[in-house]
């Protein structure tokens, strides 16, 4: 009776489903193998559509490979990434400590809360222009401050010029990074931790582990899936980087310090040659590198919890086996 | 013994003291920046030349706001634009990533898991690795200056169908589908009036995500949308980087502020279920 009724619904499963595949297909699937093609082409050229495959195969992504810009572009987004993922985690685990243990019963954590994560959701356009004004030349605000309690005298009395500079461009991206997200990396961690069974910290305050070997030993341990999901996500995300450098970039561009991928794709499609094709071969590569160190990290964390679960179920089949012979032996 | 215990109720205090200080410091760091900012927008650009950080209020924001209205940037405009592609492509993601999700936990059909082993395959690719492709295809068709292709894409949200699908493996049970067949009701009629209710929760949080996330791209607009009429907030924000804004501090801030408030407005009232809503959804996916 029952599997009557699923077999004559089955159809409405394919239905539901057609116009999600459709939208897929043509803006998602059909312009991921567009790009794919047009990498092998010679695209060039405002408003040029015609594709003619290019003299030699993979003359655009060779050419992308030895291109100095992207070298460059791949370095800085790698590194603004790592140097706000760090302290941005490190922040974020901070706080999660603090705001989740019991026994220091910290006021006000809701608030901290929603104000930490408020410049997340802020358009990220208007917090790098922001942060241009606040960090302007001569006359920022924070040159302002500078100045004003004399913690930096140049010598025209003008304020530094941060965006002529290419530790500080960098210096000031990374900061904004940092200041957008560690709130969120926070949230989700506290929400992680106030998950963990409570049981497992009363047994161990029973047990006289102070607060440092808890976090070490119990809350870290417990919360790892999580935070290889912020790791993942984070990466995505940083890899991706382009609303920041790209609007801090027209401020003052040393020596290309802000120049990430994406900035770099957008640059050789959007302006000057139109070179389509490279910045397609670019987005395949970019597109082959996420997938594999999206894989990489997925599977490193899998592998180890399915091996633990394999292991658990070979001792199980074991005990049985042994109890079965026990009691076998036994009922004879 | 007594002591001890004394003297680590005080290092839990000294403890806690700490921790306030620097939880409070993070806060005027997040606050600042958006407070100096709304504070330059009432001040007059020589005001601001003089001394950039003032925490008083001035008296000029009538005259910025003049200086604005000379300029390229429409807020309206944007707002506009914004509103629309956001609101529409809100939409439609909570909608058929509903459908989808409702297609996969709620019957069985033969290609059910591989699509759904496909969706969570597909779930992390990033919009911007597909850009030129997709640039290409709406340029082809000559559709680059139609919100429709910023709002259609919307329809097919793997990350999404993920999250309904788990909220509906917890909280939906079959039994009321079934009653509702009984009754006569067909599926579809079932999908839209009982099973949408029920998603409720996990739709408001979404949408706000969604959302969110929509009126904040800056990467397709920008590629997509050449003409003004059709430009979106942050492409308008973008406009305040061209040399017309030079010396013009005080507009800029006016300028950003009021791209700024509605979110804040929205965050504020909407905090406590977008607070949770992070959690839910890191927690789950």
């Amino acid at each position: 009776m029952d599997k009557r009724k699923h077999i004559s619904y089955a159809k409405y499963g394919y239905i539901f489903s057609i116009p999600f595949v459709i939208a897929f297909l043509i803006f998602s699937l059909y312009p991921i193998l567009y790009t794919l093609v047009i990498g092998f082409t010679d695209l060039q050229g405002i408003g040029k559509t015609e594709l003619h495959l290019a003299k030699t195969p993979f003359e655009n992504f060779i050419s992308m490979f030895n291109n100095a810009s992207f070298k460059k572009a791949l370095g800085n987004t790698a590194g603004l990434w790592i140097c706000n993922f760090i302290p941005q985690l490190g922040m974020a685990l901070l706080l999660t400590a603090w705001y989740t243990d019991k026994r220091m019963k910290i006021k006000g954590k809701g608030l901290f809360k929603i104000i930490f994560y408020l410049p997340n959701i802020i358009t990220a356009a208007s917090v790098a222009i922001l942060f241009r004004a606040l960090f302007g030349y001569p006359m920022g605000p924070v040159n302002d401050f500078l100045t004003r309690f004399g913690l930096y005298h140049s010598e025209d009395g003008r304020g530094f010029f941060f965006f002529n500079d290419k530790f500080s461009t960098r210096a000031i991206i990374v900061f904004i990074q940092f200041w957008m997200w560690y709130g969120y990396t926070m949230v989700t961690l506290v929400s992680a931790v106030i998950g963990i069974d409570p049981g497992i910290f009363e047994a161990a305050e029973l047990d006289g582990a102070n607060r440092w070997q808890q976090f070490w030993r119990i809350t870290i341990p417990c919360i790892r899936p999580i935070m290889l999901f912020i790791l993942v996500t984070s990466m995505i995300g940083g890899l991706n980087m382009f609303d920041i450098p790209q609007l801090l970039n027209n401020a003052g561009n040393p020596d290309g310090a802000s120049l990430t991928v994406n900035v770099l794709i957008y640059a050789l499609a959007f302006k000057g040659k139109y070179q389509y094709n490279k910045a397609a071969a670019t987005s395949v590569i970019m597109f082959v590198l996420i997938v594999a160190i999206s894989l990489l990290l997925f599977f490193s964390l899998r592998d180890k919890d399915e091996a633990a679960a394999r292991k658990a179920r070979k001792r199980d089949m074991k005990e049985r086996k042994m109890q079965e012979k026990v009691y076998g032996k036994a009922g004879f | 013994m007594a002591q001890s215990t004394l003297s680590k109720k005080q290092n839990n205090r000294v403890l806690q003291v700490f921790v306030y200080i620097v939880s409070i410091l993070m806060l005027i760091l997040s606050v600042l920046p958006f407070w100096i900012m709304f504070v330059n927008a009432t001040r007059s650009s020589e005001q601001i030349q003089q001394h950039a950080i003032s925490l008083i209020p001035g008296v000029n924001l009538q005259m910025n706001w003049m200086v604005l209205q000379g300029k390229d940037f429409s807020v309206i405009t944007g707002f506009k634009n914004s509103l629309i592609i956001s609101g529409f492509a809100t939409l439609f993601s909570v909608y058929f990533s509903c459908l989808t999700a409702y297609a996969i936990s709620a019957y069985e059909w033969k290609l059910k898991r591989p699509f759904f082993s496909f969706i969570m395959a597909v779930m992390m690719i990033p919009g911007t690795v597909t850009m030129i492709g997709f640039y290409q295809m709406v340029y082809k068709i000559g559709m680059t200056n139609n919100l429709l292709m910023l709002i259609l894409p919307a329809i097919a949200n793997p990350m999404m169908v993920f999250f309904m699908r788990q909220y509906m493996e917890a909280s939906l049970s079959m039994e009321i589908v079934e009653s509702a067949r009984i009754d006569g009701a067909r599926e579809f009629y079932t999908f839209n009036k009982i099973i949408i209710p029920i998603m409720k929760p996990a739709i408001a949080t979404q949408a706000i995500f969604t959302f969110v996330a929509n009126w904040n791209n800056l990467f397709i607009p920008l590629v997509l949308l050449t003409d003004k009429e059709n430009y979106t907030m942050p492409l308008m924000v973008s406009l305040l980087n061209g040399d017309i804004y030079r010396v013009e501090h005080g507009a800029v801030y006016l300028a950003l502020s009021l791209t700024v408030i509605p979110l804040v407005i929205v965050y504020l009232i909407l905090s406590k279920y977008i607070v949770e809503g992070v959690a839910m959804g890191s927690v789950k996916g």
